[in-house]
């Protein structure tokens, strides 16, 4: 504890001494060094989740959990989608009551009956979808809810003073207090979201995969500022699929597979990752991509984009992929990829440039023709931009062709029902229920909803993006298997992705983009990770 | 770590999804949440407001004919729920039902239509309306679905002007109908029952087939529940919501067909406020007012509630204020209800 304290102390020192000076100590990884060492002989417990279990409505989503946080640590929680992650972090959160179990908060029992009891007590939660208010200033932001004024007239001043020493705190002092939090980037964001729970006095903050909406940069930013708020004390439930990532920021693991804690505290050191993946899924697989296939050299190009520009996005993109080959957009977040991908399938309307499927060109900025031409997409946003959440597995999959069904405007439901149960049965879909609504679905099982949509349609083209995002490691591998099968099936595939080894494993091309370019166009084995990122710096550079 | 033996993934594929499939615990849950059980609920209601009515007014309430009244003062309004539950159930909603019917009554009743109509048929007047309404309609769609204005606005902005309209053409007085074949026609019944009511039948029918059965139906439902979806998988979306605002324009049209048979008389006061006793009538029946869930049963049993509640209030002689105040908490309460039984099994991570 006396070392903790040495620590705070020098840390606030470091505070206030010119930030370059602070930034170099952190570079040197000085302080995560004091900080680990520390931590080995701390063992005050901060948190003790004992035996949680969770039923709704005869549905168990929690069937025993333990989970215990000391102060200052970061501490991942690991499991696939449905495992049960979100579910204990809302108990947490004060959102859900425990069904059983017990919860003891600095060794003291401990109910968490709303969310204001949790930050009271000294818990904050950053959701994915950040719960900030894009219309109010950081300041304001910050102060929602326990706004610094006297008979309800604002200190703006005072409340504009206190933001910034938090935003400092965190590493971000350049931020205005006054600037509106709408203008920000979702990394930006999510600095303000940090700052609220420190302005709460969080002792644990539980980010639920905060990196999924960042790039590379932005995420390496994040953990410098994880790496702050741990050497304050301050304890991280930190929620990820990437497992690299719980390997460069996490302190010890629990994992959760099916609603139990299948491991408590590990130490991220000690813990080979296909131990991690053998707990999480009970098999032993990391990621699998799929042999390539031979492309025949007499494949005929199914989609031909010419010179395309979407002004102020993207110029000049040209490139053909040709019937069963896979081309992947790698690059980083913001430099087009998908936005490239949407003006390909008509969804923006492309400022120059022809796209054309099987030698007949598309009119621009119209979906409809190009899903009746054989193009399919399956987007970015899955949730918001291609299910109906509410609607059955049966009519998501023929979203696209029930028209097809129909005799006359008359539906044909059974046929689609029966339509579905075959691709239900082909991806191994599940639950293997047509009627079962979307939204009650994993993400991986979403994925294989979009596939399914595209497989009934009969796609010629077929335009992935973000194809595994929220996807867990044991449906990846599934996910990658189909789309090698529908390519080899004389598919035209596009994949995009923030994951550049996922490019890379699964296209047979790959296209570099920076900036908005085409920065280099060459076969799949031909390039690595830092070729790939090379060419993207000198791109962007240049 | 990438470049791993290919050969281990073809283990059975362990069970993705967590949650074991529903038992009977929540089985009467799931009833009451499903399309069924919403309208149970609804049947059970305007049962209990049948007792009442036994109760308070006895064999007045309790004979045929007022049951036939009932389902005649529900079906002008009936027939604008129908159409006004499609555009909720696609997300959008349209104010300007009321002025559009009254807009419609005043030009199927003008004098040189009226005229036009005694030289052919009667129904020309009908078509008149029916054109009216659609194309009232047609211009919100493509305000709305072109323009880009929230349907709010687009459809506010046609109640007033079509209001408007209608005063002007009709010059704020009554336009008596007197083609008689037209008369003759509302004056009659089949099998003993007014037009009125076989008109309320047969839209109901066919809205229920449309919503229902049809892909134009399904495709409502889709851009209700996910516009941006819908779109991106290849549908024609603004075409369709041209079309739905068509839909409840004709909707209004074949209302003021209804109302210039029941009044024998065109003004540009018919339908006002209805729109707002559509939109009660359509929530209470269960459709979400943010889309993607619609019920043409539920709505024909939210009209017939407010109109048995009419009824049951006039047999005691009992203030139209008192009934406006018990309407409100009644709008209040089915909504109240449907949010608790309508919660969805939750969704895990």
């Amino acid at each position: 504890m006396s070392r903790l304290r040495m620590l705070r102390a020098r840390t606030s020192r470091a505070r206030h001494a010119k930030t370059f000076v602070r930034r170099d100590w952190y570079r040197d990884g000085y302080i995560c060094y004091v900080h680990r060492m520390i931590k080995g002989d701390n063992t005050a417990s901060l948190l003790s989740m004992r035996g949680i279990t969770k039923e709704f409505a005869g549905v168990k989503a929690l069937r025993g959990v333990d989970l215990d946080v000391v102060a200052g640590e970061v501490h991942c929680v690991l499991g696939q989608n449905g495992a049960g992650k979100s579910t204990l972090i809302k108990i947490l959160a004060g959102a859900h009551q425990p069904s059983g179990g017990e919860i003891f908060w600095q060794g003291e029992q401990r109910e968490i009956p709303n969310p204001v009891a949790a930050i009271h007590m000294g818990v904050a939660t950053m959701y994915q979808e950040l719960d900030v208010v894009d219309g109010l200033t950081i300041a304001e932001n910050i102060f929602l809810g326990h706004e610094l004024a006297t008979g309800g007239v604002l200190h703006r001043a005072r409340a504009a003073r206190t933001t910034r020493q938090l935003l400092e705190r965190l590493g971000h002092g350049d931020l205005s207090p006054h600037r509106e939090v709408g203008t920000l980037s979702a990394a930006n964001k999510q600095i303000v979201s940090m700052a609220r729970a420190l302005s709460h006095d969080a002792k644990l903050i539980i980010m639920d995969e905060p990196s999924a909406v960042l790039d590379a940069e932005e995420v390496k930013n994040l953990f410098r500022v994880v790496n702050e708020l741990t050497s304050q004390g301050i304890a991280i439930i930190y929620i990820s699929h990437r497992l690299e990532e719980i390997r460069q920021i996490g302190d010890r693991i629990t994992v959760i597979k099916d609603g139990a804690s299948m491991a408590s505290g590990l130490a991220v050191a000690d813990t080979p990752t296909p131990e991690l993946i053998r707990l999480m899924t009970g098999r032993n697989v990391e990621f699998v991509f799929p042999p390539r296939g031979e492309l025949p050299a007499d494949a005929p190009v199914v989609l031909d984009v010419a010179g395309l520009s979407l002004r102020g996005v993207f110029t000049d993109v040209s490139f053909e992929v040709r019937a069963g080959e896979v081309v992947g957009l790698a690059g980083l977040v913001g430099s087009g990829r998908s936005e490239i991908l949407e003006t390909v399938y008509g969804a923006r309307r492309a400022t120059t440039g022809r796209v054309s499927v099987d030698g007949k060109r598309l009119r621009p900025g119209a979906v409809d023709t190009a899903v009746a031409t054989g193009i399919g997409l399956s987007p970015e946003e899955r949730k918001s931009q291609g299910l109906i959440l509410d609607e059955p597995i049966f009519k998501n999959v023929t979203l696209s062709s029930f028209a097809r069904y129909a005799r006359g405007a008359l539906l044909n439901e059974r046929r689609e029902r029966a339509v579905t149960r075959e691709q239900i049965e082909a991806l191994e879909l599940r639950p293997a229920d047509p009627d079962r609504p979307a939204g009650t679905l994993s993400g991986g099982n979403q994925q294989k909803i979009m596939l399914a949509r595209w497989l009934v349609h009969g796609t010629r083209v077929l335009l992935l993006d973000e194809p595994t995002r929220g996807v867990d490691v044991g449906a990846r591998a599934e996910i990658y298997a189909l789309i090698r099968r529908l390519a080899d099936a004389g598919t035209a595939i596009v994949v995009v992705s923030s994951e550049i080894p996922e490019v890379l494993g699964l296209a047979d091309r790959v296209l570099v983009i920076g900036d908005g370019h085409v920065l280099h166009s060459t076969p799949a084995t031909e390039i690595d990770e830092h070729g790939v990122l090379d060419l993207v710096m000198k791109g962007t550079a240049a | 770590m990438s470049e791993q033996t290919p050969t281990t993934v073809n283990e059975p594929s362990a069970p993705t999804q967590a949650a074991p499939p529903e038992k009977s615990a929540n089985a009467m849950q799931r009833f009451l949440s499903g399309a069924a059980g919403r309208n149970l609920g609804l049947v059970i209601a305007l049962a209990l407001l049948i007792v009442v009515g036994v109760i308070t007014a006895g064999d007045r309430f309790w004979n045929v004919d007022n049951f036939l009244t009932i389902i005649r003062f529900a079906s002008i309004i009936g027939v604008i729920s129908i159409g006004m539950t499609f555009v909720i159930t696609a997300g959008g909603i349209d104010l300007s039902v009321g002025s559009v019917m009254g807009l419609a009554s005043v030009v199927a009743s003008l004098s040189w239509v009226q005229a036009a109509a005694d030289q052919t048929s009667w129904l020309l007047m009908v078509v008149v309306a029916l054109a009216v309404g659609g194309a009232a309609g047609f211009v919100n769609g493509i305000v709305i679905a072109y323009g880009k204005v929230v349907p709010f606005i687009a459809t506010l902005a046609m109640l007033v002007g079509a209001r408007g309209l209608a005063e002007l053409l009709s010059n704020k007085t009554t336009q008596v109908v007197s083609v008689q074949g037209f008369l003759d026609f509302f004056r009659g019944d089949f099998l003993g029952i007014a037009w009125l009511n076989w008109i309320f039948l047969l839209a109901a029918v066919a809205g229920w087939f449309l919503l229902g059965r049809t892909t134009f139906g399904r495709r409502t439902v889709a851009i209700g529940g996910n516009f941006e979806a819908t779109r991106l998988a290849g549908i024609r979306v603004k075409r369709h919501l041209v079309w739905l605002y068509v839909l409840v324009g004709v909707s209004a049209g074949i209302a003021a067909v209804m109302m210039l048979g029941r009044t024998t008389a065109g003004t540009s006061t018919h339908g006002l406020l209805y729109e707002l006793d559509a939109i009660a009538a359509v929530v209470v029946g269960g459709t979400l007012l943010v889309g993607g869930r619609g019920t043409i049963v539920g709505t024909v049993l939210g009209v017939l509630i407010f109109s048995t509640l009419t009824n049951v209030f006039t047999q005691n002689n009992l203030s139209q204020s008192v009934q406006q105040i018990v309407k409100g908490v009644i709008i209040v309460v089915a909504v109240l209800l449907q949010q608790r039984f309508a919660s969805r099994p939750g969704r895990s991570s």
